[in-house]
């Protein structure tokens, strides 16, 4: 469908389109195999200018907010989840600067943020502060001009490849919600290392690993916002971000479509190509509804939280949830399609299907999403 | 450093269909594309650009729709186009080709370094980046798989040979000619795309670079295509058998009866 993109949009959506086509569907399936961070591939795209799609000019971005990152995250996943997920990571680490910052912290990251020279990192999750980010153990602590951080963050993605991390931490607990700070802590602090790579199921050529802080000592002027604002930075960074995450399952659904219906086209059963047979035509039918509609959802709510509405959140959580609820089911219909030859490694499907369980998980579970819509709705309806 | 990039506007290699009547390259409903060599000879421009700095002018000689093929290189990171472009330019061979780029390269102030790819895949000669260095009557090395330094008005590269490569070093101003293993050409820009939207083509004439009337086109040509011909295919084969000498025997009869 037409969705009216200005010249610029669509000049985004084409040089992702040109990375995705030559340089990640050829490698996709050794990058799973051998789980390499994409390096080169996130060179080119920084090269051709997509780290700073959301950046403001003024801090040497392209100015085209959560909209732009969406359209070249479908891109991307529709090649590859894995590196979509490397890439978009950057952008979740860089929107608490972006968001809360000061202007000094803004100039002195996002143009480098922008320009892909520094890759960046998020760090909220922890081993008892998953759904619940009231769990989180890791501190941080005033000695003189400088904060001292201590805990672990763990399932860190771009972790050990990032030189910037965003890191909540509680500086205050008996203050509660508002008793977290998030801070900037640059790759080489001192009490800063990082740990092992995880062995994921999916998206296995993104980087995983725990953030260990011992006391981690960084000047005081790292502080992104005011103390005890961590958790309001997190959740406007998040109502930017979800989007993105809603887009890559859009992405990873279209290209398990497009793998199902290619298939379906030039398998032949019974002597017919099998999509002529109603039973796998209606369940490409119902992919690509879902697909579309998904789309249609996503790049609406990505307009409407670049605005900062009120209800941002439902918007970003609405879109978050339907999106990647429809790319596992896509994925696991575009398997069933290609059956037995979707079973195996040699086709792409089983790849997308491992791929894209973490959508519903990663950046808060699909649960938290409804949790999320339905206290919303609560204040809603008064 | 000021580097020019020769690019040439060609018919896409997977789309060539010869017109059965005329005997001719269709060039009609024919996407064109930027030579693929010189994608490598732009890309290494403006990685020598990046790396010790200076401007890329990418020049083409060509029709007003290689102007497409201008804006491409400048997505790709190419500072300036310039397009020679005259109707009096038609039908030129590499002897009237080399003329018009190195009065256009005259024209803009002269290069410090010109890059070409090896040969263009429709005409496949490779003569046009030589020529114009013998017309500017600068050094030239063919076939640059490397540029090992560009620094102190000297450039050292490695030339491909069959076995092994040769090393050189010549002096600026110089031309090269390079092949597709001296580097991965960039996918373009956002900012580069947006730049090659709104950036003007210079176009130069025949009068404009003070051409030699006799020595562009058709006209200044010293090669004339007489004609153009698909070969036919033969499909016939004869297996000879018995000894050798039955053999050679049976041949020598064929032969002869060929004569």
């Amino acid at each position: 469908m037409d969705y009216f993109l200005t010249e610029e949009q669509q000049m985004i959506v084409d040089v992702a389109r040109q990375i995705t086509e030559e340089l990640i569907i050829p490698q996709r399936a050794e990058l799973d195999e051998t789980e390499e961070y994409p390096r080169e591939i996130l060179k080119a795209m920084a090269q051709a200018d997509l780290y700073g799609l959301y950046i403001p000019e003024e801090y040497g971005g392209f100015g085209g907010g959560p909209f732009a990152m969406v359209l070249a995250l479908e891109q991307i996943a529709r090649g590859c989840t894995g590196v979509a997920t490397a890439y978009a990571a950057s952008a979740l680490g860089a929107y608490p600067i972006l968001i809360s910052g000061s202007e000094e912290m803004k100039q002195h990251y996002l143009s480098d943020i922008a320009a892909g020279k520094r890759l960046a990192a998020f760090a909220l999750t922890e081993a008892n502060a998953g759904s619940d980010a009231s769990g989180i153990q890791t501190t941080a602590v005033q000695d003189g001009d400088h904060w001292v951080l201590n805990g672990t963050k763990q399932w860190i993605t771009n972790a050990g490849e990032a030189d910037i991390y965003t890191v909540i931490a509680i500086t205050d607990r008996s203050k509660g919600p508002r008793g977290a700070t998030m801070f900037v802590v640059e790759k080489g602090d001192p009490g800063f290392s990082v740990g092992p790579k995880e062995k994921k199921m999916g998206i296995r050529c993104s980087a995983t690993c725990e953030l260990i802080f011992k006391d981690c000592r960084i000047p005081k002027d790292r502080v992104i916002g005011r103390t005890g604002a961590g958790f309001i930075t997190v959740m406007k960074t998040l109502d930017l971000s979800r989007p993105g995450i809603a887009s890559l399952g859009v992405g990873l659904g279209q290209g398990a479509l497009d793998e199902a219906a290619r298939y379906a086209k030039q398998r032949v059963q019974f002597g017919k190509p099998i999509i002529s047979f109603q039973a796998v035509a209606h369940m490409l039918a119902d992919m690509a509804i879902q697909v579309e509609a998904a789309r249609a959802l996503v790049y609406a709510a990505a307009k409407h939280v670049s605005a900062h509405p009120n209800d941002a959140s439902k918007a970003a959580s609405m879109c978050k949830v339907f999106a990647t609820d429809t790319a596992m089911k896509v994925a696991v219909d575009a398997v069933q399609v290609l059956a037995g030859y979707g079973f195996m490694r040699d086709y792409p499907v089983e790849k997308m299907m491992r791929d894209a369980k973490i959508l519903q998980i990663y950046e808060g579970t699909n649960q938290i999403q409804r949790n999320v819509i339905g206290q919303e709705l609560n204040k809603e309806y008064t | 450093m000021k580097i020019v990039v020769c690019v040439k506007q060609v018919p896409d290699a997977k789309d060539v269909r010869l017109d059965p009547n005329t005997n001719t390259l269709a060039r009609d409903g024919v996407q064109s594309i930027m030579n693929p060599y010189d994608r490598h000879a732009l890309e290494e421009g403006v990685r020598l650009k990046e790396q010790y700095g200076g401007t890329v002018t990418v020049l083409s000689m060509g029709p007003p729709q290689a102007g497409e093929t201008l804006r491409e290189a400048v997505a790709c990171g190419a500072d300036e186009a310039v397009l020679v472009s005259d109707r009096a330019f038609a039908g030129a061979d590499t002897w009237a080709t080399t003329h018009t780029l190195s009065q256009a390269i005259k024209k803009i102030g002269g290069a410090d370094l010109i890059l070409c790819g090896k040969q263009a895949i429709d005409g496949d000669t490779a003569q046009v980046g030589p020529g114009i260095a013998e017309r500017l009557g600068i050094p030239y090395a063919t076939y640059v798989k490397k540029v090992v330094t560009c620094e102190n008005g000297a450039i050292r590269l490695q030339r491909m040979m069959d076995d092994g490569y040769d090393t050189v070093e010549m002096d600026l101003p110089a031309l090269m000619t390079v092949v597709k293993e001296i580097n991965e050409p960039r996918i373009p820009s956002l900012k580069g795309k947006m730049k090659a939207k709104s950036i003007a083509i210079t176009t130069l004439n025949a009068a404009d670079i003070g051409a030699d009337p006799d020595q562009i086109g058709l006209k200044g040509s010293t090669t004339q295509v007489v004609r153009v011909f698909t070969p036919q295919v033969r499909g016939e084969r004869a297996m000879l058998t018995g000894t050798v000498d039955e053999v050679v025997a049976q041949l020598v009869e064929k032969l002869e009866s060929l004569l």
